[in-house]
């Protein structure tokens, strides 16, 4: 145990996700060493995300104004909306290049075992986006895990009556690896998603 | 074993909860054949490239071999037995009632390596149940709360009085007391099911399907409710998922945007 400033630093990192009493150490003693001008950048990134970031009043994204850089954007199209979970998600569908529709940030997936139901998650502010008749087509692109899964069964037999092309991420075998060591649900999803050559 | 600093160990599995852990591992907390209820940590799992991961996944019935670790476990090997998981993944009424299944047996097992092999049976008999969608989604959670309420000691009393002993059909309910109770010993604020709703019970508990399926609405609303009521009670503290199972029938029809975001489910039986 430390005394005064160190400790509470100490304690403060270890609270945080993935960072345990003696990484938290490392951490404190490193911010003890590095130069006050590093550290004030820290310090001051750290007091920016909090007083500028806020969700985009459209889609939930991340956001430092009322609307997200994509939701702004006029080149895209108003017609596709992809639904994911968290922000990190929209980040990574952006890597790929290949979409140029609009979003909707879930903020998280269906886990009754979390007491997570519909009425914790962003449902009903996509049902009012929907509404407006200007999407045509819906992409449920949450995780390819259970939760997720039920997530987009759900959304899914919500969304179908309004008439509305719903879509599912597509899920199979990795690129790069071998087909002996994939696991029995990930082929047997390859086999239902084969296409022509 | 030369190579490895802690035991291997292998058991059958069920995968009750999965929690993210780091970058891309989980923590699966597992009830097992012999081992009781154990945690261990499945490494690189959330990557795409993960070679058992799918099989981790909640509801799997696995064969699952672990390296001993001081406080958490290390899963080696994972084969599926089967993985009922993905077959309650296009039916959300099931995905919910398989949600308050596990949560039950992991309740019912408050300490780590304590077998118990009723509740495991238990478990993989109504998730098997579950997915072969012979019964209603209501009356399969309702058989299982019940029969693992049983295996932890707390059976309801339902053909004779809780408190006196006396043999019968009594006709009030008393959740503190442990179940019916007969005219005279019935205390204040116990419930009046009906007839119906007992014998569904009294079915459920002893795996009497022929009864339970050929039940009405009613007795089966006024079961799943006392039924909910008599385990909580016993468990002191209520189980998260039971408010969000999903109890309709079917919903293939368009579903009531405003009654199906209603979280508790009730009164969509």
């Amino acid at each position: 145990m430390y005394e005064g400033a160190i400790q509470d630093l100490i304690d403060e990192l270890g609270r945080l996700p993935g960072v345990g009493p003696k990484s938290a150490q490392r951490i404190a003693f490193h911010v003890l060493s590095a130069d006050a001008v590093d550290v004030k950048r820290l310090a001051s990134a750290l007091q920016r995300v909090k007083d500028l970031v806020k969700f985009c009043t459209s889609c939930y994204n991340v956001a430092e104004s009322e609307q997200c850089r994509i939701c702004r954007d006029p080149r895209r199209t108003n017609e596709v909306l992809c639904v994911v979970e968290e922000p990190k998600d929209v980040v990574a569908i952006e890597r790929t290049g290949e979409f140029r529709g609009r979003y909707h940030v879930l903020g998280g997936a269906i886990n009754p075992l979390e007491g997570v139901g519909p009425d914790n998650l962003k449902v009903r502010e996509l049902m009012t986006r929907l509404s407006s008749g200007e999407v045509k087509e819906l992409i449920l692109a949450t995780d390819p895990n259970t939760e997720g899964e039920a997530t987009a069964t759900y959304l899914a037999l919500l969304v179908k009556p309004m008439g509305l092309h719903v879509t599912r991420l597509a899920s199979g075998l990795p690129v790069g690896g071998d087909l002996e060591y994939a696991d029995e649900i990930t082929l047997g999803r390859a086999f239902e998603g084969r296409r022509a050559v | 074993m030369t190579g490895f600093r802690g035991r291997l160990t292998r058991d059958d599995a069920v995968v009750l909860r999965v929690q993210k852990l780091g970058e891309s591992d989980r923590i699966v907390t597992m009830l097992t054949r012999r081992h009781g209820r154990i945690r261990a940590v499945a490494k690189g799992v959330r990557r795409t490239s993960s070679r058992f991961g799918a099989r981790l996944e909640p509801f799997g019935h696995i064969d699952v071999q672990w390296i001993e670790g001081r406080s958490l476990h290390v899963v080696s090997q994972v084969e599926g037995v089967d993985l009922y998981g993905k077959r309650f993944l296009e039916d959300y009424p099931r995905y919910t009632a398989a949600s308050a299944i596990a949560e039950t047996a992991e309740r019912l097992t408050p300490m780590e390596h304590e077998p118990s092999l009723r509740l495991f049976l238990l478990t993989v008999g109504a998730l098997r149940t579950l997915a072969a969608r012979e019964h209603t989604v209501s009356l399969v959670l309702d058989a299982y709360l019940l029969r693992a309420a049983a295996i932890a000691g707390w059976a309801p009393a339902l053909r004779e009085c809780a408190v006196c002993g006396t043999k019968g059909a009594h006709r009030a309910f008393s959740v503190p007391a442990g179940g019916c109770v007969c005219a005279d010993c019935r205390p204040p604020g116990a419930a009046r099911p009906a007839p119906a709703t007992l014998a569904l019970m009294s079915a459920l508990a002893s795996g009497d399907w022929a009864t339970a399926d050929a039940s009405e609405p009613g007795p089966r609303n006024e079961a799943s409710g006392l039924v909910a009521a008599h385990l909580q009670w016993h468990l002191e503290r209520g189980l998260r998922s039971l408010p969000l199972v999903d109890r309709s029938v079917a919903r293939t029809a368009a579903p009531d945007l405003d009654r199906t975001l209603d979280p508790t489910g009730k009164d969509r039986a």
